[in-house]
């Protein structure tokens, strides 16, 4: 197709001299790290909180998880993201505000990526977190409960480490859907893999060999990913345990 | 013991419990039977709590079930309950199974509760399976654990609903010996079930159930000689003639 | 205190109507095409022929691990070369919409080629069986039997996957095309109004996601009914 490939450019070094194109994929690479494993944290965290809550006998509680799911559900990501950081600055009272517009824009945008990522994704653990408990059989909870266990305890105890089972290989893609997503930092300028890729584009014309390596950086974060969800699935197997869906 | 006194119950408009009124005192041993959706399950739920009901009252050992104040899960960890399925925990050892309420709900220490537990897995049979997960045994074995865990809550009565229903032909007597076992000792029991061959060895009364309503109730020889309901009829030799 | 003034939204909405057919086109293409190629790449997946379904596998591989705001510059980038060579296309003439549109059809056929493949498999092996054992051939046994259960089985994940699709055309943004988002952030920049705007849009993709699912959930309860 007379494309001149030319692979050692990802060697050479950039424009500032500090460090080679790839030391820019890298340290790209470390920022979609950050980024994604910080927001997974929380995302966890708050779906499992909101996954429970969707399935307690309480409708007040029930109704607050189902508007959580259903906001960050419907909107997009992007929107999600512009809002988180266009907006809510705005919309707190001004002496706050000001005081984000002042700080380090790198933080701003690392900050407002971290919220809107672990929302979005919070509402999708939640829904995989209700799914795995209502998959249970009835008579789990109520064999519980029938012992004289607290609801609380009958979640902790019971339904919650047998869900969390079922439910690793939903949890797994959503793992690494957090990863891809959190390409879209890129767009409020937050210098993660994908935007560094941009960049070697802009300034090596090497169109190709910028996105294959990306590419393979995203490859390496999936196979990871899924050995390290595949260890988790299997140190915590049980004998006579028939997993997933 | 347990004294149900008008209890309804509504799914919405449909109506599951009709004023039913009964009582189980202590020692006794009553089998609960009648066709499927006929409320049974429903009737033994009320008696822990697990099913809510709107009319009546209901007392186990002088405690109202349905009273807002009730401490549900003390009242619970008192009353024994069996399942149709089981209902063991499966990601829990079957030593686990027998301790894990002892400990969380009554305080015991794990090696006291650990101690109760063989002992009872010992009673039934199965001290060799402590190590299991309830995957890896038959139906009949998970049923007797089931039992089991139950008993280590050192209940005042224990409720059976359809504990052998699940279970294949060959298992059904492994789990009835447990149970005639348990009656011939004074255990107060409310048993869901259509053996009635258990239901004459054990059964001090026999309550039969039709369309949310208690039709009949009766001494088992006054039930089985002459029940005196059509209804009941009816369904007795559907049952026998097998 | 912020003071809203959503005055710019009633004279920007012919723009903002044309950026959702922008948007709808997208999803729309994006959601026939991908269709019919997943079903194709799925179906070449599960032949059990190694030369077919090995690149089947490499593609619906390698499209899900990367983020699709990549797919979408790189397509920006590639494409105009492509059809400059192909078509002799000028390289000057608007490819915005032609590469997004490329784009995203490769793109979600990846995730329709899964969906498809997912529902094929949960037909139970028992049915093939008995269907042979009836004396169908093979197609007819796909036709009549496992086609039709595995439709019904993957329907609401189909439409599920279109939703996202939807929301996901949002990211055009980043090839500066106006879809409805594009629309109302360039919108909101010109008249210093982006918070107004920005609320705005996420409220209409709210409001029509949320319909849709809602349908979707319905429609489903009435067919298993
Ligand atoms: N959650 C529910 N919502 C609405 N109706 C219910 C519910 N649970 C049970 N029912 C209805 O209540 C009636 C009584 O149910 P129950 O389970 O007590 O019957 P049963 O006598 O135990 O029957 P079986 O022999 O089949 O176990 C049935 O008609 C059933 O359809
Ligand atoms: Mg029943």
């Amino acid at each position: 197709m007379g494309y001149a490939w030319n692979w050692s450019v990802l060697l050479s070094a950039t424009p500032s001299g500090e460090t080679t194109f790839l030391g820019w994929l890298l340290a790209g690479l470390q920022w979609t790290l950050g980024l994604s494993l910080a927001a997974w944290l929380v995302a966890l965290i708050i779906g499992t909180l909101f996954g429970v809550l969707r399935t307690v006998p309480n409708r007040w509680l029930r109704g607050v998880a189902t508007t959580y799911v259903e906001i960050f559900r419907n909107v997009p990501l992007l929107v999600q993201l512009f809002i988180w950081y266009f907006v809510l600055p705005e919309l707190l009272p001004s002496t706050w505000g000001s005081a984000i517009k002042q700080s380090d824009p790198l933080m701003q945008q690392f900050i407002a990526a971290w919220l809107c990522l672990f929302c979005f994704t919070g509402a999708r653990v939640c829904e995989q977190v209700r799914g795995g408990i209502e998959s249970l059989p009835g008579g789990q909870r109520n064999a519980a409960l029938a012992l004289g266990l607290t609801l609380p305890q009958t979640y902790r105890q019971v339904l919650l480490p047998m869900a969390f089972r079922i439910i690793v290989p939903p949890l797994t893609s959503e793992f690494l859907n957090i990863f891809k997503n959190s390409a879209v930092a890129s767009t409020i300028g937050l210098i993660e893999l994908s935007r560094q890729a941009q960049q070697l584009v802009d300034y090596t014309a090497q169109p190709y060999e910028a996105f294959i390596a990306v590419t393979l950086l995203y490859a390496l974060i999936n196979v990871v990913v899924m050995l390290a969800m595949r260890w988790v699935e299997a140190t915590t197997r049980f004998p006579g345990f028939v997993g997933g869906r | 013991m347990i004294v149900y006194d008008k209890v309804s119950k509504w799914y919405g408009s449909f109506q599951v419990l009709t004023e039913c009124s009964t009582q189980v005192r202590r020692g006794e041993v009553v089998v609960i039977c009648g066709p499927s959706g006929s409320g049974k399950s429903t009737l033994i739920k009320c008696a822990n709590g697990l099913e809510p009901f709107q009319a009546g009252e209901i007392t186990v050992d002088g405690i109202s079930v349905g009273a807002p104040g009730t401490n549900l899960p003390k009242l619970r960890s008192r009353i024994g309950m069996v399942f149709q399925h089981f209902e063991l925990f499966p990601h829990l050892s079957i030593m686990a199974n027998l301790t894990i309420a002892q400990v969380k709900v009554l305080g015991r220490r794990p090696d006291e509760a650990a101690e109760k537990g063989l002992q009872l897995l010992d009673r039934v049979g199965l001290r060799a399976l402590a190590d299991k997960h309830p995957g890896q045994l038959s139906g009949g074995q998970q049923q007797r654990v089931a039992i089991a865990r139950a008993l280590a809550m050192d209940p005042i009565c224990m409720l059976f609903d359809e504990p052998t229903s699940a279970l294949d032909p060959e298992m059904i007597n492994e789990v009835l010996d447990v149970m005639v076992e348990l009656a011939r000792e004074g255990m107060t029991m409310m048993c869901v079930s259509h053996e009635m061959g258990f239901a004459r060895k054990v059964a001090h009364r026999v309550i039969f159930m039709d369309q949310g309503r208690i039709v009949e109730d009766a001494p088992t020889e006054e039930f089985f000689g002459a029940p005196r309901s059509e209804r009941a009829q009816q369904f007795l030799s559907k049952i026998l003639r097998h | 205190m912020y003071e809203f003034d959503w005055s710019s939204i009633p004279g920007a909405l012919p723009i903002l109507a044309k950026g959702m057919s922008v948007t709808l086109e997208l999803t729309l293409t994006a959601i026939a095409v991908g269709i019919v190629w997943g079903a194709l790449l799925a179906m070449a997946r599960l032949s059990g022929k190694p030369w077919l379904s090995w690149p089947a596998a490499t593609y619906v591989n390698v499209f899900r691990a990367i983020p699709l705001v990549m797919v979408i510059l790189w397509f920006y980038l590639i494409v105009p070369a492509l059809l400059q060579q192909l078509l002799h296309v000028q390289a000057s003439t608007d490819i915005r919409m032609a590469s997004a549109l490329v784009a995203f059809s490769l793109f979600e056929s990846a995730y329709y080629a899964e969906i498809i493949r997912a529902g094929i498999q949960s037909v139970p092996k028992g049915q093939v069986a008995a269907a042979q054992a009836l004396g169908m051939p093979y197609a007819q046994v796909m036709r009549w039997v496992v086609l039709p259960q595995a439709l019904r089985n993957m329907t609401p994940l189909l439409l599920t996957q279109a939703i996202i699709l939807f929301q996901d055309t949002s990211l055009v943004y980043v090839i500066g095309l106006a879809d409805f988002f594009g629309a109302a952030y360039k919108v909101g920049d010109r008249d210093g109004r982006l918070v107004e705007l920005l609320l705005f849009a996420g409220l209409i993709y709210f409001v029509i996601c949320y319909a849709v699912s809602w349908l979707v959930k319905n429609l489903q309860r009435k067919s298993v009914a």
